[in-house]
This record gives structure tokens, sequence and C-alpha cells, in this order.
């Protein structure tokens, strides 16, 4: 009896030790560390956009008061709405066109950037982000002092060329453009610094044996440059996108959607929806149904450039 | 020691006794022995304005031995009803939350009926206007109590010399200080003369034409004022009718006097155009004339605020009030009520008018002659006829009667705005009407 009570004493004194050492052996692992270093970052994601995610969801299966499961009957009624296929459409339009032209600014001026010289790139780099770095909401504020529809400085410095006045945010394509170009004013250096970066990792020796080959300038960007930048170009154009289609405080600040809906895009539409006109599972709905559309974009990307990897 | 075993009986007499004890003991109050309270007012935009009602409350709670909590929560950025939101969903926050307009009654089922407070409040104050009932009842249930705070009425506001001089109307004689108003020809017709008037001498009324309050609430009133209503009480469609056809084209002959950029003017544009003494009236209230006291006085000394014209179905004006009301998960509302009934004593809200240098109306018919609008100035009594003081026109709010939660839906899409602009920009009559009534039957959803 007493024989077999030792042994058991034996047993889990051996277990405990062994225990430790697996403890011991687990925190030593490098992605152990990993995952306890980036546990905040994780609990901080889930309480701040997984559960934002599936509480959205939740919502957008109710009826208006809250109070009953209607299942895809939001979405069935939004179906239905000319607004919002105008909202999806200007949404398209808004951010495709945006991410195009900042990615074009961003790889031109990132060009020009890399080819000042070493000492001198720092205070262009850091003029050219200002742009990104002053919050949006703050920034927009001014372009509307600019846009403003009765004291535009846009329009006082255009009439002394004698053109104008130009309803910048009263007429639906000149609305259109503004938010499109105050968005491409925002995002242009993010395009830019990310292509820059890129630019210096390309190999000199490439360029150089291009040159031997007799490459002029545009054969080196087509045959050198780009498909060298390629999974950069790919991950930024997603990521902006993603940024793009789900803007709010450019639309809401320079024209609240207007006008006559010309301008408004899911964010914009969904908190008019939502919060103004206090249905909030039809605003819920609107915003989720930029998922789908984006991450039938985030899979041709990711999928693209995961091709590259495995053919590389 | 011995102990005694206490019986079934003489436990239950005790229990009794101590009970009896409790409740018939005097009550000694501690410091805040009446609990804690917390407080969402709206910020008001007038310095100054928000310290008479701390005053108020913390008079309030020394007395009552409440804890108070006040947090002045603006509606710049929609952050109030961000906030109402937020504390809707979660079913915790402060335990009286000023409300605007719509937002009593979209959250109807989570407040505090406050039908027992409210009796008494307008047998002392006197009579709610239409619009403070129709926004603040709910099936005979009070949503909420009228806050003197931030209510206004949003009627015209002119320049009395370039409307003398341009359109040949003296303001000061059609709304005397001190006297009723003579204003039986201010109708549509002599508006739209004097807005043409005007137009060509180069000083055009500002009237908005965007989706913002300001723009959707004058042409809410021009829509009753020919008794236009795109649903009516019942939650019936009335887009396509006679009065909503000629409201669309007082508005059509109206559009073609205003600055060509009023359909992206906010509630920000008719403020400037004012007070940069570009135009010659707007619909606002005296908050452009007070930014013009301060930062254009020579503007300032020209504005005379005054009623609206009258239509063929009557004279309406748009009037916006806030709510005090209480949420039903509330821990305190014994003490919300009590401190809603402070604040709603005249010479609570006298002083709260004040301390908004007029800008606040309050709800109540007795309420509408104080002396601050008398005195007001420069010019003096350019505020007497702000508060309605004769009954002169019917308040009213854009969408009405539409049922509030269909209206909230017209006023915040600013279908009326809308409508008028599609119209103005050639659409025909017809399509307009058309998508006006796809609009509202979209928000019928329930």
């Amino acid at each position: 009896m007493v024989d077999v009570a030792f042994q058991q004493n034996r047993v889990q004194a051996t277990k405990a030790v062994r225990k430790r050492n697996g403890l011991h052996k687990a925190l030593k692992r490098k992605s152990t560390v990993a995952f306890l270093m980036t546990l905040p970052l994780i609990l901080l994601i889930a309480v701040l956009v997984v559960y934002p995610a599936f509480y959205s969801l939740h919502l957008a299966t109710l009826n208006k008061s809250m109070t009953k499961f209607v299942g895809l009957g939001n979405f069935e009624f939004l179906f239905k709405r000319d607004t919002f296929w105008l909202v999806v459409k200007q949404s398209c339009i808004f951010a495709i066109s945006a991410v195009i032209f900042k990615a074009l600014i961003g790889f031109i001026v990132a060009h020009f950037v890399h080819n000042v010289p070493a000492n001198k790139q720092r205070r262009w780099r850091g003029m050219l982000l200002v742009p990104w770095v002053i919050p949006p909401a703050m920034s927009t504020l001014a372009w509307l002092w600019l846009f403003d529809p009765s004291y535009s400085a846009f329009n006082y410095t255009l009439s002394f060329f004698g053109i104008g006045p130009i309803p910048w945010t009263g007429d639906a394509n000149w609305a259109r453009f503004s938010v499109i170009l105050v968005n491409v004013w925002y995002g242009a250096p993010f395009f830019m610094i990310m292509y820059l970066a890129a630019l210096k990792s390309v190999p000199e020796q490439l360029y150089e044996a291009a040159a031997i080959d007799g490459a002029n300038w545009w054969q080196r960007i087509w045959y050198v440059t780009l498909p060298m930048m390629r999974n950069i170009i790919a991950i930024t154009t997603l990521f902006s996108l993603i940024v793009t289609f789900a803007n709010f405080d450019i639309v809401r600040i320079l024209t609240a959607g207007g006008p006559l809906d010309h301008t408004h895009i899911f964010a914009t539409w969904a908190f008019r929806v939502g919060i103004e006109g206090s249905d909030i599972p039809l605003g819920a709905s609107v915003s989720l149904f930029m998922v789908p559309i984006l991450a039938v974009a985030a899979i041709f990307i990711l999928r693209d450039i995961s091709k590259r990897g495995n053919e590389a | 020691m011995s102990r005694k075993k206490l019986s079934r009986r003489e436990f239950v007499a005790a229990t009794a006794l101590s009970s009896a004890a409790l409740i018939t003991a005097p009550y000694i109050r501690g410091a805040h022995a009446a609990g804690k309270l917390s407080i969402a007012f709206w910020d008001h935009w007038v310095p100054g304005a928000n310290k008479a009602s701390t005053e108020l409350v913390n008079e309030w709670a020394e007395k009552e031995k409440v804890e108070v909590t006040i947090d002045y929560i603006p509606s710049q950025g929609n952050k109030n009803i961000l906030t109402i939101a937020a504390e809707a969903q979660a079913k915790s926050g402060h335990d009286i939350f000023q409300m605007p307009t719509w937002w009593p009654h979209s959250n109807a089922e989570l407040l505090e009926p406050v039908n027992d407070i409210m009796e008494p409040i307008i047998k002392e104050n006197g009579a709610v206007n239409g619009t403070v009932t129709y926004l603040g009842q709910a099936n005979g249930k009070w949503l909420g109590v009228p806050a003197s705070v931030g209510s206004q009425i949003k009627g015209p506001c002119s320049r009395i010399d370039l409307m003398k001089k341009h359109a040949g109307i003296d303001v000061q004689e059609m709304y005397p200080a001190g006297s009723p108003p003579k204003a039986d020809n201010w109708t549509f017709d002599t508006f739209l003369k004097a807005a043409e008037a005007c137009h060509k001498a180069g000083v055009p009324f500002g009237i908005g034409l965007g989706e913002t309050s300001d723009n959707v609430d004058t042409a809410g009133a021009i829509f009753q004022s020919f008794g236009a209503q795109l649903v009516d009480a019942k939650g019936n469609l009335t887009v396509k009718t006679d009065a909503v056809r000629q409201s669309l084209e007082f508005y059509k002959k109206l559009l073609a006097f205003l600055p060509p950029d009023v359909p992206s003017w906010d509630d920000a544009s008719n403020n400037k155009w004012l007070v940069s003494g570009r135009g010659a009236l707007i619909m606002n209230p005296p908050s452009a004339w007070a930014v013009a006291k301060r930062d254009a006085p020579q503007i300032a000394e020209q504005c005379w605020t005054h009623g609206f014209p009258a239509g063929p179905k009557g004279r309406f004006a748009p009037y916006l009030p806030f709510f005090w009301s209480i949420w039903s998960f509330s821990k305190n509302k014994e003490a919300a009520k009590s401190l809603l009934v402070r604040l709603s004593k005249p010479a609570s809200i006298e002083k709260m008018v004040v301390a908004s240098g007029g800008y606040d109306l309050p709800a109540y018919e007795k309420l509408t002659t104080l002396k601050v609008w008398q005195e007001e100035g420069p010019p003096k009594g350019t505020l007497y006829h702000y508060p309605n003081p004769h009954n002169h026109q019917t308040l009213s709010i854009a969408a009405s009667p539409a049922p509030p939660k269909v209206a909230q839906q017209i006023y915040f899409q600013a279908t009326l705005t809308k409508m008028c602009l599609r119209y103005f920009q050639g659409e025909s009559m017809e399509k307009t009407l058309a998508w006006a009534e796809g609009e509202c039957e979209g928000f019928m959803r329930s």
C-alpha cells in the first residue's frame, strides 16, 4: 500500500517535471514566443475587428426595429433599390479610378525620387509623404474650403484666366472628380513610398545587363522594373483598393454624398441609412456588401502573388 | 457562555420588528444619498450657454443630494446621434440624453414614458406646439420633456436695408418689434418678386438646396404651405398630388433667382452668405446674426428675424425641437424626472434662453414672450418675432405629418430638395414624382 502510494507520488513528480520541461521547451520555441508577443495585437483585433464584423453580420439579418430575424431580407430589399445600385456603381468608379491614378502617380514620382541624388532624397521623401501623414479629416476640410461653393480659392484663381466658376461640389460629375482628386492626393504618397522601396531592391546588375543588351528606357521599365515590382504593385493595389472602397471621411466631408446622391459610396450611404435614418440593420447590410466585392479582388490578386511565389 | 436557541416564532417576530423600525426610522441623507445621475446634454455653440445648464443641474443636485455627471456632446460630426445609437445598442450609458428631433421616436421602445411629469409641466408653462407633440409623443406616451436648449425656428433673417432698397419691403414695418405682425401681404408671390428683385440687384436670397438640415427645413415649410405631403399621417403615399406639383413649380421659379451653387450648400453656407453681405435674406435661426454681431457688426445691425411668407394653405415655419429623454435602462429614473421638472420651471427656462442670447426656444405657449427677445440687438427687437410670439405661423418640421419613422427617412435622405433639384435640372414632373414615390415606398419598410 505504502509502496503503491510512493510509486504514485513518483509518477506525479515525474509528470510535473516533464510538464515543466515541456513548458520550458514551448517557451523556448520561437513560434511560441512570437505568438505570445503578438497575442495583445490578436486580442485587440479580435475585440475591435472580429467581434464588430460578426455583430454587423448579425445586425444585417434583423428587421428595421431589430426585433425579428429576416435572414437575407435586407439584401433582397436593397437589390430592388435604384439608389443602392447607384452607390455600387459609384463605389466602383471611385475606388478603381482613384487606385489607378494613385498607382500611376506613385510610380512616376517614385522614379523621380529614385533618381534624386541620395543626400537629397530624404528631404523629398519627407515632403512627398506630407499628404499621407496628415489626418484625412483635417486635410479634407482644407480641400472643402478650396472647393467651397461660394468662396472657392480655385475658382478665384481660375477667374483671372477667365475660367469658371466651376461647381466643384455642386455638379454630379465635378463632385465625383473632386472626391477622387482628394483621394488620389491623399493616397498617392503611400504608393510612392512602397514603389520607391521596391525600386531600391531591384538589383543594379539587371539594369546593367539590360543596358549591355541595348535596352532603351521603356524596355528597362517594361522588362526589368515592372516584373521585379509585380508583387509589391499587386499587394499595394489590393490594400489600397480595400481602403478606398471603405473610404468615408473624404466623401462625407466634401459632399456628404450629394448632389443627388451622385458621390455616395458604401460607407457614406451606410451612415446615412443606418445612423441618420435610424435603420441600423439596413446600414449594416450596405456596408457588408463591400465584403464579397473585396473578397473576389483579394482572391485574384493573392492567388496571382502565390502562383508567382511558387514559380520562383 | 450560554446560548439561547431562537424559536421560529421569535425569529419571525424579530424580523418584522426590525423591518418596521427600518421603514419608520427618519431617513438621514448622506452627501449623495439619492444616488448618481449621468446626463448627456447637447453642447451649445453659444459660448457660456452650457454654464447655465450646469449651474441649474448643480443647484438641483445639491438640494437633492444626487451625484451628477454632465457630458456636453456636440452635434458637429453627428457625435450626439452616434452616441445615441451606441447607447441604444449597448443598453447602457447616460440616464438622461438630450435627443434632437427624430431620435425620441426612433428609440421609443427604449425610453421611459414621462407623462407623469409632462402633465404638470404643461399645466404650468402652457401647451406645446403641434411639432413637439408630433415628435415627442408615441401612442400617447411622452418620450421626453421638450428641451428649450437647442430648439429653434429657422425663419427668414432679412437685411433691412437691402430688402427696402431692392424689393421695396420694410421688414421692420411688416414685423414691428413689440407688436403683432402686419404681414398679410407677405405671401409666396411677394416673396418670389422680392427674390427676383434682389437677384437682379446682385444680392440674391441665400436658400440652399443641398441635403443638410437647413436646406431640407426650408423646403419642408414651403411644401407644407402648399399643403404638399409625400406621405400622409396614416402612412399613405401622397406624392402624385397637385399640391406637390405646385410646390415643385414654385421651387423651379425660386431657384432661378438663387445663387447657382445652392445645390451644394450645407448648413454653414447660408450663414456665410449673410455674414459676408452677399445676400438679402436667409432662412436660419439667429446664429448667423450672432456671428455677424461679432465679425461684421455693420451687417448685424441690418438683420431682422421674422416670419415665413404664407402659401395657399397657410404660413408654416420650420421648428426643430430637442428633448430630454430618460433611457429605460436608467438606474435612477426618479432622480432624472425630478431634474427634468426642475429644468422645465419657467425661471430655469428663462435662465437658459438668456444664456443662449435668445437662440433657444421653449416649446411652451406661455414662454414665447421673454424679455430677452425684446431686448436683444442691434437693432433692438431684431429677435422679437423669432419665437413666434403672436402665434402668427404654424411651427412644423419637414416631412410631417408622415409617421415619424418614415418622415425621418424622407428628412435625412433629403427627398424634398432632391425632387426640387431634379425638376429644376430638367427632369420631367412625372419622372420626378415617380422617383420620389419609389423612394418613399422604400422608406416605409418596417
